[in-house]
């Protein structure tokens, strides 16, 4: 337990995490039925992406609207693969060519496309998803952050992105399974996905790997990267006139949130058994963002409870009462921004103190306790967005112990 | 595909005008969100809902006309109106939502796409789901024939028209008169702006709204090219923030460029390599662009 | 090229302009090692746009900048930094959201990319250079406070010892003094002058007592070139001089 603790280092509570991991690996699994548990994973898949984006958008101050770029190619990296082995030759002998997807087919390729073959290996497709979205992250980041592309500009690009991917994938019918993706996914490896034994052991996988994604994000936070791009989000200039180059650690965590979104869409994959462009484009993209928005920016946790509460929501309510539901998804856009910047998270700050408090009965300040965390709503204004939230999370987060 | 070079001159004249009719909605919606960003740094991703606001009011104002038997004369009535409605609903929605997250650009984002999705809902629970037309007018139809292999439509003619007559009203606006003076001077320091005496946060509110009343010309105009469904918003959104991102919000000059440039260009590629490819190399074309002059073509160099 | 003395910047035939605008125009300027040179001149003479050019902000139109022999012109900001020159900026511009402590830290010459900052521990080493430093400029006992709740003048400190920590060999700050009061202008002479100590200082000032009080040369500036330019006592009698700065 030391070394863990020294991994947190002394900022952050353990006990946060505790908390989730008892929930997403034991009392959910207990308490809902295969296919809700199936739906959870699915969720949990949506979660990789956010707690990317509380790196990338809360600490790094940088909005990407086409996350789900990255998480379409892992997604899709994992459904080649699995694709693949689903057309074997056998399966496929009522087909005009058989051993290629029946997409193919249907489209009167005659064989497999270059770029399909090495997703035969599952070592090569493991390796893709997290190297080419890694990858996509390097190229765009390094054009954009090294010409000092930011803010504004940078979101509706990367919304442009997703928006090229998406005309791309849905166009090349032939190659990609076109609007409707690449489906039928059956088994890995000779093992049945689709069994409920199955589904309980992806359920765990993607949990256990969420928990480390998070992991992997509070070591990047709690140590000087954190600190720096706390300092980067106040004054980028002092950071730079401080002897670091910007953008080399805004395109690290660019790739690290699009490395964490591959995995999530892999999993995805995995679990849902298909993976299309209906995941990819501006739309998923910004639903992305609004799961840790909910969440709470600045909350590696909070992230996971924001997908698992508006995911949820959305599956309850569209199948309801579609009409209420865009109304609601468009109010919980506003209200956040408005109302909530710091989500689920902020208000457990806030409210879930004072239970704390009366259940541990008396609580002198920390020593770094000096800040009053900085209430949210219209009538702030701060100088550079979002540093005002940062500081009062970053003070939060020191005292909760 | 054998064209002779006379042929390929009347594709390429054809084909660029069918550019034309996009150009000009492009333009509309590319000003109108130009001097909101340009004015209050503020990216609307709803706006490509106020453009649906005018589409819709020009089609109301069709029923209306059909029947009453006013149909030739509706279209100046159904433009005026989209202006207004749509202004006057961007005065509300700047006073309720957007002035409340002003230093917060990227929030300001979100906030407006959830707006955007409110507004589609509410086209979809008032209009129905269904794509719908207003009447052409008959003055609009059939097209005009300059040389017999070239046929331009007359309605996309009509639009041009309306497109230089908005943008030359913009230009007036702005760059004449004394309230363009007072958005200009607000842009450049609102400090010292307030310390005059000017209006600033009246200034803001009817910016915004006249950028959204052009929407709703836009919106009206698109009615001409096109059916409108609830969301019919989201067609044109990301080229118009790309279009005023690559000509450099600050400049009516650069926002033109910028809609030509990116509407022929599409239209152009359209004809050699269909819809979709032309559109992703368009795209890809402009980032590019944007990568090696971030800026966009035409921004002014200030000192910081 | 290098002349016999130890010229830690060479300055030559300076040109900027913006949108026509010449801001700079021509403007030779050469700094020894250890000197302190405070630069004055009327608003709008090019003051702050020549120390944007030496660190990087702003790129000449024409003319070199030599520090130590580098050419930099061509460099950007952070590699400028590395090379060893620091910069003060007029409005205070520290981290806000980190501690004193934090912010010191952060400025420590080493582990400035990205692996450098993910391996990053804290040595002892650093924790008491970063003591040494807050002791200099009398921020000692605020190292576990938020930078924010600083006073104006504490914070023109802590900035001043987030470049000291740099160890720069050229120093260079822009109105340092504005906005403190007369106790704090008299303490942050003595930790100007403590500082010059084994480096060259630029000093951008407007307060003449002040500038009498730390400079070595002083170097006028008007439209963007030179006008004059020697010992506080000469520039000061120097009839061009007063003509361009009645009232000063």
């Amino acid at each position: 337990m030391n070394g863990l603790m020294e991994l947190f280092g002394r900022r952050s509570g353990i006990v946060p995490l505790l908390i989730l991991a008892a929930l997403i690996l034991v009392v959910l699994p207990l308490v809902l039925e295969p296919f809700r548990l199936n739906l959870v994973g699915k969720y949990l898949s949506f979660a990789f992406v956010a707690v990317g984006l509380v790196l990338l958008w809360g600490y790094g101050g940088v909005l990407s609207l086409g996350q789900g770029v990255f998480f379409g190619l892992g997604g899709y990296a994992m459904a080649m693969f699995l694709k693949l082995e689903a057309s074997d030759p056998e399966s496929t002998a009522i087909q005009t060519t058989p051993g290629i997807p029946d997409f193919m087919d249907w489209n009167q390729l005659t064989e497999l496309p270059l770029f399909w073959v090495p997703f035969q290996s599952l070592t090569f497709a493991l390796i893709a998803i997290v190297v080419v979205p890694a990858v996509f992250a390097w190229i765009i980041g390094t054009a954009m952050f090294k010409r000092r592309v930011g803010g504004v500009y940078f979101a509706i690009i990367t919304q442009a992105v997703a928006l090229i991917l998406t005309i791309l994938i849905v166009g090349q019918q032939g190659l990609t399974g076109g609007i409707n993706g690449i489906t039928d996914l059956r088994t890995l490896k000779g093992w049945d996905i689709r069994t409920e034994q199955a589904q309980y052991v992806l359920y765990y996988v993607c949990s256990i790997l969420l928990i480390g994604s998070i992991l992997v994000g509070k070591f990047v936070l709690d140590g000087k990267l954190g600190r720096l791009l706390l300092a980067m989000r106040d004054k980028e200039d002092r950071v730079r006139f401080s002897g670091y180059d910007v953008a080399d650690f805004k395109i690290f965590v660019f790739c690290l949130a699009a490395v964490m979104s591959g995995v999530g869409g892999a999993m995805f994959t995995l679990q849902v058994g298909f993976m299309s462009p209906s995941f990819v484009g501006i739309v998923p993209s910004i639903e992305f963002v609004i799961f840790a928005a909910v969440g709470g920016r600045f909350s590696l946790i909070g992230a996971v409870y924001g997908a698992l509460v508006v995911s949820w929501g959305k599956t309850m309510f569209s199948e309801a009462y579609p009409e209420l539901w865009l109304f609601l998804m468009g109010a919980l856009f506003i209200s956040v921004v408005m109302f909530f910047p710091k989500g689920l998270a902020g208000l457990w700050e806030t409210h879930g103190r004072r239970l704390r408090n009366i259940l541990s009965r008396s609580k002198a300040p920390s020593p770094g306790q000096l800040v009053a965390p900085v209430p949210p709503g219209p009538e702030r204004v701060s100088g550079s967005e979002g540093a005002a939230l940062a500081r009062g999370a970053v003070m939060a987060e020191r005292r909760s112990e | 595909m054998d064209y002779s070079l006379q042929d390929l001159g009347s594709i390429l004249a054809m084909q660029g005008f069918a550019g034309v009719s996009l150009f000009s909605v492009l333009l509309l919606m590319a000003l109108g969100l130009a001097i909101i960003y340009g004015q209050m740094g503020v990216i609307n991703m709803a706006h490509g809902e106020f453009m649906v606001i005018g589409a819709y009011t020009s089609f109301w104002i069709s029923q209306i006309a059909v029947a009453h038997g006013f149909e030739d004369y509706y279209f100046f009535v159904a433009i005026l109106a989209s202006f207004l409605i749509a202004g006057g609903i961007g005065y509300l929605v700047e006073w309720s939502l957007i002035r409340h997250l002003y230093r917060r650009p990227l929030d300001t984002l979100l906030a407006t796409w959830g707006l955007a999705l409110i507004m589609q809902q509410i086209f979809r629970s008032t209009f129905g789901a269904r794509e719908v037309s207003p009447v052409t007018p008959s003055w609009l139809l059939g097209s005009w024939q300059p040389v017999p292999s070239v046929d331009i439509p007359l309605n996309g003619l009509f639009i041009m028209g309306l497109t230089i007559v908005v943008t030359l009203a913009v230009f007036v606006l702005m760059f004449r008169s004394r309230w363009g003076l007072r958005v200009r001077a607000t842009t450049q320091n609102r400090m010292m702006s307030n310390a005059i005496g000017i209006n600033t946060t009246m200034v803001d509110r009817l910016t915004f709204a006249v950028g959204c009343g052009i929407a709703g010309i836009a919106g009206a105009a698109f009615t001409t090219i096109s059916s409108t469904g609830p969301t019919s918003g989201q067609l044109y959104i990301v080229d118009t923030f790309l279009v005023v991102v690559f000509g450099g919000a600050a400049s009516l000059f650069g926002t033109i460029a910028s809609a030509f440039g990116i509407a022929q260009g599409q239209s152009i590629l359209e004809f050699f390599m269909g819809g979709s490819m032309a559109k992703v190399i368009t795209l890809l074309l402009v980032i590019a662009i944007l990568m090696l002059r971030p800026e966009g073509l035409f921004a002014s160099k200030i000192r910081k | 090229m290098m002349s016999g003395t130890d010229l830690v910047l060479a300055v030559e035939d300076l040109t900027v302009s913006f949108d026509g605008f010449k801001a700079v125009e021509g403007l030779n300027m050469y700094v020894d090692q250890d000197e302190l040179r405070v630069v004055i001149g009327p608003n709008g003479a090019g003051k702050t746009t020549l120390l944007d050019m030496i660190c990087g902000r702003t790129k000449p139109t024409a003319g070199s900048i030599r520090f130590k022999g580098k050419e930099l012109t061509r460099m950007s900001e952070h590699a400028i930094v590395r090379t060893g020159v620091g910069r003060k900026f007029q409005n205070p511009s520290i981290y806000e959201n980190l501690t004193v402590f934090e912010n010191l830290e952060l400025s420590y010459p080493e582990s400035r990319g990205v692996w450098g900052c993910l391996a990053f521990r804290r040595k002892p080493e650093l924790v008491g250079r970063v003591h040494e430093i807050a002791e200099t400029i009398l921020l000692q006992d605020r190292l576990e406070m938020e930078a924010g709740l600083l006073s104006h003048g504490q914070k023109q400190w802590l900035e001043i010892g987030m470049l000291l920590i740099q160890k720069p060999e050229l120093l260079m700050l822009d109105e340092p003094v504005a906005g403190m009061s007369v106790r704090e202008r008299e303490q942050t002479a003595e930790l100007l002058r403590h500082i010059c100590k084994g480096r060259s200082v630029i000093v951008i000032e407007h307060d003449m007592d002040f500038v009498e009080r730390i400079a070595h040369k002083v170097t006028v500036l008007h439209q963007g070139k030179v006008l004059a330019e020697g010992s506080m006592n000469r520039v000061k009698n120097d009839p061009r001089v007063i003509e361009v700065y009645i009232g000063h």
